[in-house]
């Protein structure tokens, strides 16, 4: 195995675009060094992005944030102004791990890992975010929830990697959540997790709502009969009823010794219930 | 394959090596830096007895190839006590008895030190919420977490 660290995104291109697949990019690290030391992977070569500037930088363009692939969630959660534009986003990479943990894993590698559980993947759909893919053809655009194609599985094609995540400019009466569920209070992986951002206008009638759940399908799910349920009313009691009955009609997920298939989906409506509870009270924090 | 040139701080010290590219920190602090106070527990970053501080973050040695640690400054357990002065952690975690088998108390004292040097006066749940990545199967949690306020108490004063 033989162990690279360009300083360049052109660099990082040309070194994944030449080894084909047998090659891994390195973020945090959190996941890979574990697949690579049980053996689940063997590159060839390892390409670590850290040491390039554009992938580790947290900026402002246009009023809007664009977050490096591996900023980590310490980081995340010591950005003042992003927590306060993007709460539930902040918050979902913040519950990934321990404090150990949460000084390497970042939001590229937690969603480029693919896995359905991800904490930080539904918090980021939710909030519309998008991913700049850099690769052997220049750079593309993709939203996050087009990453993901199923367990460990990306829609990445041989030699592209997730640079940064761009953030749409948060209406001024929007607001974020993400909950997830676990037996514990820390260390474990999500059962179910939930993220929504909602947008009411001066009424505080909703106009615009995402409702994202994760760990209970192949990869996380956009609900959009849920969001239907809140558009266009107050998000008042019936309406989250209408709108935890269809996160429930969509939720296909495993049996597993984290949860039955009965007992996921009943949790996922909770959680949906009480995460837009949330973000409708943080539609109110600028005020 | 040639070999992976790594320079580091380490404790203070500059420290260059040479390791191969499979090779973790923690292998190297261990095996061939004979810096052994950091332990390998899992390997998969559960455990924390390998943790140590890296530019002022927290991490687990088993999750960080050792070619990532290029340019970084290191903490470890073999740094904590100057000389044959204790640090007041680990003469709290004595006066505790906030230990019993040891395997895992480098780990635990360098993630204490990591909260301290960040927060000097922490309450009992963000200590152990901070220590959550720390497993400890002896003493059951209560002495480590009143050792580590009491030093925050003790420094403070």
């Amino acid at each position: 195995m033989q162990y690279e660290a360009p300083t360049t995104v052109d660099q990082a291109v040309a070194l994944l675009k030449n080894s084909g697949n047998a090659s891994k990019v390195l973020a945090g690290g959190t996941d890979l060094l574990v697949q690579l030391r049980s053996g689940m992977i063997e590159p060839e070569l390892i390409v670590d992005i850290k040491k390039i500037p554009e992938v580790r930088s947290i900026l402002k363009e246009d009023g809007k944030f664009r977050v490096g692939a591996v900023v980590t969630g310490a980081e995340l959660g010591e950005h003042g102004d992003l927590k306060a534009a993007w709460p539930g986003v902040v918050e979902a990479a913040e519950l990934i791990g321990s404090t150990q943990i949460q000084g390497r894993a970042s939001l590229g590698g937690n969603l480029c890992n693919a896995s359905p559980a991800a904490d930080a993947v539904p918090a980021l759909v939710a909030a519309g975010a998008i991913c700049m893919i850099a690769g052997p053809n220049g750079r593309r655009e993709l939203p996050v929830g087009a990453i993901c194609t199923g367990p460990g599985q990306t829609s990445l094609s041989p030699g592209e990697f997730v640079v940064s995540f761009l953030f749409p400019i948060p209406k001024p009466r929007s607001g974020d959540a993400y909950l997830r569920f676990i037996p514990r209070t820390e260390m474990d992986i999500a059962v179910v997790g939930v993220g929504i951002h909602i947008t009411l206008d001066a009424e505080n009638v909703c106009v615009d709502a995402r409702v994202a759940v994760g760990a209970v399908a192949p990869t996380v799910l956009l609900v959009e009969e849920s969001a239907a349920a809140l558009v266009g009313t107050m998000v008042d009691d019936a309406s989250i009823d209408k709108m935890i009955a269809a996160v429930r009609d969509s939720c296909d997920p495993i049996d597993d010794k984290r949860g039955t298939v009965v007992y996921r989906t009943q949790v996922a409506g909770v959680l949906a219930g009480r995460v837009c509870r949330i973000a409708l009270q943080r539609t109110r924090r600028h005020e | 394959m040639s070999k992976v040139h790594v320079s580091t701080i380490i404790n203070d010290d500059t420290v260059e090596f040479l390791c191969e590219s499979e090779q973790t920190l923690l292998d190297v602090l261990r095996d061939d830096l004979r810096l052994t106070g950091s332990k390998e527990g899992c390997a998969s970053g559960d455990c924390g007895a390998c943790s140590v501080i890296m530019d002022g973050r927290l991490v687990c040695a088993c999750l960080l190839l050792a070619a990532e640690a290029e340019g970084s400054t290191i903490e470890t357990i073999e740094g904590m006590a100057n000389g044959s002065d204790l640090h007041p952690l680990q003469q709290q975690f004595l006066d505790h008895a906030a230990l019993q088998c040891g395997v895992c108390t480098p780990g635990f004292l360098i993630a204490a030190k990591a909260l301290l040097d960040r927060n000097p006066d922490p309450t009992e749940t963000e200590v152990r919420y901070w220590l959550a990545g720390n497993l400890c199967r002896c003493t059951g949690y209560d002495k480590i977490v009143r050792a580590v306020l009491d030093t925050a108490a003790e420094t403070r004063n």
